[in-house]
């Protein structure tokens, strides 16, 4: 296991964590404001689906960007709708919102490009690309520092430093500024945010509306920067690990990325390990690998590893005249 | 978890469990004829088409009831679980495992005839679905870990596990498709089309076969338990309040188990539909959604069986008529079957108070009237 080796995979780690932090800051902001959001994978393939749409259409990766934002906003304020002002079943507006996020692409996709479901490949233009960081070759020669700079930090496209500074953003917000200090409140007591004469739902339409604008930027990330066009269920399951990392993170910020790194890693590790037998373990079924970011979730979840309390309020909707 | 209560506004019993489910369906109809409108086609053909699709025809029809079978069985898991309190998610990956156990069952068997067969796959079917929810449900009751997340978690373990077991185990030597062997025909469940042949009638020949009658039977099953056991009476009591049911002296982590293996082996049941009646074969995927669908048919049928049947009919409609749909028109793609199931789960169930509100003001005001006079 040469250096070169883990550089590459310590490299496609980050790419493969950025969506999943983008989508796990988004369920920060929604379930710290107490509203449960199941609807990440829906929100999230929305975005993906609508930026690949738009970019394929008007030949700009930023319009592209914009649709994302666009369309993810849309499912969470009509899951916003649900929960807060309808104050209905929180988990039940989720899996909607995944379903129909799910045929609503795909029917879309068939409709208007008649290429059974997916988009067509964008062009260079169409698409975010790799950043290459001011000094990042003439630092290369330097041992250590130089590589990591020029593989690890630099080489990324933009939305994968928005993914990190999110974390970063989400991290200052919720301890240094009011409104972070309000709608985590509003997770723990809303009855006392209202006591003060803080709006509860609007503040948990804020939460709800930056999750959605974070979802969008996670779908974006998959068609427009990571890949080159939509393809059906292309989330397939990352809104939920999103959730788990959330979850293993204790509703943390900085812990929630540090899970999301972690699965990224069994996944990077997992397609390089394909077929190549472990010194002392022998072949790992791939299938277990790829099993691992759920088993540890369950495990955590079981309180082996340290119990997990979720934020107090986190999915009851707030009536007034209790 | 308010499926199943009765109203406590002054509605009608017929306004809640009838007139609103109708609104909805009726609501999520109209929004899904706009995704139609929207593809630049005619929405009321394309219903029209859907309609006579998924009843106008004998093949028609039992495909419909081939697709309801899985649903009730789903359904009236997601169902069973909604009464305890606990939102079941991991439906279609008990239903995965629970098929797991009928096939496994299956191809041990050999050459047995069918019906001496049956007792057991359906207690493999329950015994794997069952234990797949087991252990969501204990972590839930004895260590805290919400069923949703857990369940959701278990799905992707069973998809992994059956990914695993078809392709490096159970796959048919020199095949390249993640499928095992074919079971031996005698143990084939016999179609509605076999059955009435024997008796002299003849019908169209689809996948509908004996596991209706069996999901018709786990309804029957599931209202007893639910509405006159003791055990039924304590699962209701835990979903009402777990304090109050504490207080009485139940078990809440007991019955949260309890409830939790009964509705796991409800959707193991869909196994024996789906591979002992219809694919006789291990595959990839074949659960195809269904487990999440029975969310919707518990959420519409409101956790009753007699809901749920009515439920299960309508959206295996769905599933049918949606293929027709794709069949007819080139630019209609089979998913907006998906679409339309989103909408009516939204409308159903996470925004099944939107209409009550004014219902509840209309009939007030059709009370007072009625007082007047």
């Amino acid at each position: 296991m040469d250096s070169v080796w883990l550089l590459s995979l310590l490299d496609s780690t980050v790419r493969l964590a950025a969506p999943l932090i983008l989508a796990a800051m988004a369920g920060y902001f929604s379930e710290r404001a107490g509203v449960v959001d199941l609807a990440l994978e829906g929100k999230m393939l929305a975005g993906a689906f609508a930026a690949a749409a738009a970019a394929a259409a008007t030949g700009s990766a930023w319009l592209g960007l914009g649709a994302a934002i666009a369309a993810s906003v849309l499912l969470a304020l009509l899951h916003g709708f649900a929960c807060i002002s309808q104050k209905g079943e929180q988990v039940v507006s989720g899996v909607a919102i995944n379903t129909i996020a799910l045929g609503l692409t795909t029917v879309l996709a068939s409709a208007w490009f008649g290429l059974g479901g997916r988009t067509p490949s964008l062009e260079a233009g169409a698409r975010f690309q790799e950043i290459t960081l001011p000094l990042a070759e003439t630092l290369r020669p330097v041992p250590l520092l130089g590589p990591v700079y020029a593989e690890l930090v630099s080489g990324h496209t933009l939305l994968a430093y928005v993914a990190f500074a999110a974390v970063a953003l989400a991290a200052w917000v919720s301890a240094q500024t009011r409104f972070g200090l309000r709608l985590r409140a509003v997770g723990e007591n809303p009855a006392a945010v209202d006591t003060a004469g803080i709006s509860v739902t609007g503040l948990r339409y804020q939460a709800v509306a930056i999750a959605g604008v974070l979802c969008g930027i996670a779908g974006a990330y998959l068609s427009t920067a990571q890949g080159a066009a939509f393809q059906e269920n292309m989330t397939a399951g990352k809104g939920f690990l999103a959730l788990a990392a959330l979850i293993l993170g204790k509703w943390r910020p900085v812990p929630a990325m540090a899970a999301c790194l972690l699965f990224a890693a069994a996944d990077a590790v997992q397609t390089r390990l394909q077929g190549v037998p472990l010194p002392g373990v022998g072949q790992v079924p791939v299938q277990l690998i790829e099993a691992l970011p759920y088993l540890l979730t369950v495990l955590l979840l079981a309180g082996f590893v340290g119990r997990a309390i979720p934020p107090k309020a986190l999915g009851t909707p707030y009536v007034k005249d209790r | 978890m308010s499926a199943g209560m009765t109203a406590a506004d002054g509605l009608p019993r017929w306004v809640s469990l009838a007139l609103l489910p109708a609104i909805n369906i009726t609501v999520a109809l109209l929004v899904s004829a706009l995704v139609i409108l929207a593809i630049g086609e005619d929405p009321a053909g394309a219903l029209w088409t859907m309609l006579v699709g998924a009843f106008g025809s004998g093949t028609g029809l039992g495909y419909t009831l081939y697709y309801a079978t899985s649903l009730i069985f789903t359904g009236l898991s997601v169902g069973v679980a909604f009464h305890a309190g606990l939102f079941n998610i991991g439906s279609e990956g008990q239903a995965y495992i629970g098929g797991l156990g009928v096939g496994l069952v299956c191809l041990t068997l050999g050459g047995w005839p069918w019906w001496a067969a049956l007792p057991l796959t359906v207690l493999a079917a329950m015994a794997f679905g069952g234990a797949w929810a087991f252990i969501p449900g204990y972590l839930q009751a004895y260590r805290g870990s919400h069923v949703v997340i857990t369940t959701i978690m278990f799905n992707f373990l069973a998809s992994a596990l059956m990914v695993y077991l078809l392709v490096n185990v159970l796959i048919r030597p020199g095949q390249m498709s993640p499928e095992s062997r074919e079971i031996d025909p005698s143990l084939f469940l016999p179609t509605l089309h076999d059955m009435l042949g024997a008796l002299g009638l003849e019908i169209d020949v689809t996948p509908l076969n004996l596991s209706f009658f069996l999901a018709l039977a786990a309804c029957l099953l599931v209202w007893l338990f639910i509405w006159h056991t003791r055990q039924g009476f304590a699962l209701r009591t835990v979903g009402a309040n777990e304090q109050a049911a504490h207080y009485a002296g139940i078990d809440p982590r007991r019955t949260v188990i309890v409830a939790m293996l009964i509705s796991g082996a409800l959707a193991g049941l869909l196994g024996i539909n789906e591979i002992q009646g219809v694919q006789h074969r291990l595959m990839l995927n074949f659960p195809a959604g269904m487990g999440f669908t029975g969310i919707a048919v518990a959420l519409m049928g409101r956790a009753h069986p007699a809901g749920i049947i009515p439920a299960a009919i309508l959206f295996g409609a769905l599933y049918q008529g949606g293929a027709e749909l794709a069949f007819e028109y080139q630019s209609i793609s089979p998913e907006l079957v998906v679409v339309i199931q989103g909408v009516v789960i939204l409308f159903a169930g996470a925004l099944e108070h939107l209409f009550r509100p004014a219902l509840v003001r209309l009939f007030a005001r059709r009370g007072d009237r009625a007082a007047e006079a």
